[in-house]
């Protein structure tokens, strides 16, 4: 591709001096026009954007469209992935309707999901509040985002060792203050929490750090004025860090919605082959039905839901925090 | 003398801002309290990848009573039988992670280039160049960054296996190597920046379009593409369910699918925790070096532009 794109350098290089020669000896459009980067030349530069492009327009039609394309009919189908697939019409989604394991499914991811955004977004807020109030250590901020860094496998090895029943320090320190302990990933009442609060772990100070640089673009003399009316820590942050920083926290959330919802490293190295019922996450319940149980139209046709889901989601979510509108502007 | 009377005039006053602000204090303690969380985990990794099986039961301490690097040698494939035997004597896992760690440098290496190739070329054609139907595919390729990679993971499982490209480099790379929807996204802010008047004069000065990418566009991105480079680093890195579904076992499989197959495998029961921790850290140390190099750069320009994958 590169090796193309050289080789047709010569005529491009005297097509376009001609074409810009032009263009100022005719008529140039006035300065302002032109940087707000209206197109100039008429017959544009579709060839050479072509060329650009192709490297990335493959990737994006052969992993990207014909799947999505493929995805959306092989859930039409009957399909082991030895034998081609046999169309059965909308048999799959009918099943999806009577299938414990998949309500069950929906219904841990949405625990994992309201735990893990609740706590995430209010320790984030948390933090870059603390932030923003408190320092501006470059060294703290690296600290606080590391985790995120780090990774999910990793997160899940070292929380399994410290969680552990018999030999993990969390224990220990419960035995110390007289706590009883916990089974924590393997009991039933605390495993999704605990896959949560892992993965809030994780996230929390990358989500900080976002909102964080969300709240540095709030004019500063908002909050000088409001010191200066005697307003306290809590009524600032009630009413001006919090509706300003709106827009900033609406993308936040639908990315972290998003996000959590495909939670899986973690449920497959801490269960493996097994997981809890509990812990049983839909796109792990996906994995398990297409590479264990080697139904793939089956799993397509879940992985179709978990996309309306999502698409559902962000929709209602960027409508409802009106993120497109901000106070500032 | 004043030299010795300035910290002693700084603390009194830092106690007497302390003592004035009650409520600072309490913040700078939460904030404390924080750091300790965030990072005590690592450091308890380390302590345990530096501790003896043997006394894994009741060393509480912060450090292990008598340190050792067997465990690290275990995972790396280096140490002898008898120092395996001593340790954990019933491993059924090969335990060869130097080869998983050169699989996951080759694999982060690739991606991360030629993701950024592919796509610094398309950001240019999206951000300098005028062709008809340019905002519909833009679209198009911003609407791949929403599909949840789960739904492309079912079909191109299937496209490898036809492929009999499953257990195979190939089929490891392919799906990330030619593009990356957020990376050409994150380029086009900024080849959007650079001054109308600059590239026209570049082509004035008789450079074409891959003239105006090569020698002006890329050279004055130096910063983002870097930064960029480093972002798709890190996510290549860490990358773990395509990994574990087409290498598996295999031996193009890299450091987190080996992880995973080292814990998953090992009896659960008494479980190999000093070897899982030691073969954790060498997931964890690129990161602490990445972060020793460019934290700085990293936490000053995290923005939401660069939240997404």
């Amino acid at each position: 591709m590169l090796r193309v794109a050289s080789s047709a350098r010569p005529t491009d290089r005297f097509g376009q001096a001609v074409t810009v020669t032009a263009l100022v000896g005719d008529k140039a459009p006035p300065l302002s026009v032109r940087l707000q980067g209206r197109p100039r030349r008429a017959q544009g530069d579709g060839r050479a954007a072509l060329l650009f492009i192709l490297p990335a327009l493959v990737g994006l039609v052969v992993f990207y469209l014909v799947p999505l394309v493929r995805g959306l009919y092989n859930s039409l189908t009957d399909y082991n992935i030895l034998q081609s697939p046999k169309f059965i019409g909308t048999q799959n989604y009918q099943s999806l309707l009577h299938d414990d394991i998949f309500w069950n499914s929906l219904k841990v991811t949405a625990e994992y999901v309201g735990i893990n955004i609740s706590t995430q977004m209010t320790g984030g807020l948390l933090i870059a509040v603390l932030l923003d109030r408190l320092t501006r250590s470059i060294v703290i901020r690296c600290a606080l985002v590391f985790p995120w860094l780090v990774p999910n496998v990793a997160v899940a090895t070292i929380s399994l060792f410290m969680l552990d029943r018999t030999v993990g320090v969390v224990n220990r320190v419960l035995a110390d203050v007289h706590l009883p302990g916990q089974y924590f990933y393997q009991s039933p009442h605390e495993a999704i929490a605990t896959v949560a609060l892992v993965n809030t772990w994780r996230n929390v100070g990358y989500t900080g750090l976002l909102l964080y640089a969300g709240i540095q673009i709030i004019p500063k003399y908002l909050y000088e004025s409001a010191r200066i009316d005697g307003a306290n820590e809590w009524r600032v942050f009630r009413s001006i860090t919090l509706p300003l920083l709106r827009p900033v926290l609406a993308l936040v959330l639908t990315v972290a919605v998003i996000g959590s919802f495909q939670i899986y490293d973690t449920v497959s190295v801490v269960y493996g082959t097994s997981p809890l019922p509990q812990a049983n996450v839909l796109y792990y319940y996906i994995y398990t039905v297409a590479f264990g149980e080697g139904r793939m139209g089956y799993a397509s046709a879940i992985a179709v839901v978990l996309f309306a889901i999502l698409g559902t989601l962000t929709f209602l979510e960027l409508r409802l925090l009106r993120a497109s509108r901000s106070d500032l502007r | 003398m004043t030299k010795k009377m300035t910290p002693q005039v700084h603390r009194k006053s830092w106690f007497r801002r302390v003592r004035r602000q009650p409520g600072r204090a309490l913040a700078w303690g939460g904030l404390v309290l924080l750091l300790f969380i965030t990072l005590f985990p690592f450091w308890w990794m380390f302590k345990e990848a530096i501790t003896h099986n043997r006394n894994l039961f009741g060393d509480f301490g912060l450090w292990p009573r008598d340190p050792t690097i067997v465990n690290f040698k275990r995972v790396l494939g280096l140490a002898t039988s008898a120092e395996q035997q001593a340790e954990f004597p019933n491993q059924l896992v090969h335990l060869d992670f130097i080869e998983n760690v050169i699989n996951s440098v080759v694999f982060t290496a690739v991606v991360a280039l030629g993701s950024v190739a592919s796509s610094s070329l398309a950001a240019y054609a999206f951000a300098r160049l005028n062709w008809r139907g340019r905002n519909v595919v833009f679209g198009v390729f911003l609407a791949a960054l929403m599909l949840p990679p789960i739904f492309g993971v079912l079909p191109n499982f299937i496209l490898m296996k036809q492929l009999g490209w499953v257990y195979t480099w190939n089929g490891l790379l392919a799906p990330y190597f030619l593009m990356s929807p957020f990376a050409i996204f994150f380029l086009r802010q900024f080849f959007l920046n650079i001054p109308q008047e600059t590239e026209e004069a570049a082509r004035l000065d008789g450079l074409g379009r891959w003239g105006v990418f090569r020698r002006i566009c890329l050279p004055m991105s130096r910063a983002p593409v870097s930064t960029l480079l480093t972002i798709q680093a890190v996510f290549a890195w860490n990358e773990y369910l395509w990994p574990q579904l087409i290498t598996n076992g295999s031996h193009a499989q890299v450091l987190t699918v080996a992880l995973s197959f080292f814990v998953l495998n090992t009896p659960g029961v008494a479980r190999d925790w000093t070897g899982f921790m030691a073969a954790t850290t060498l997931t964890v140390i690129p990161l602490v070096l990445f972060m020793l190099a460019f934290g700085r750069k990293l936490v000053t320009n995290l923005q939401l532009g660069s939240a997404g994958k």
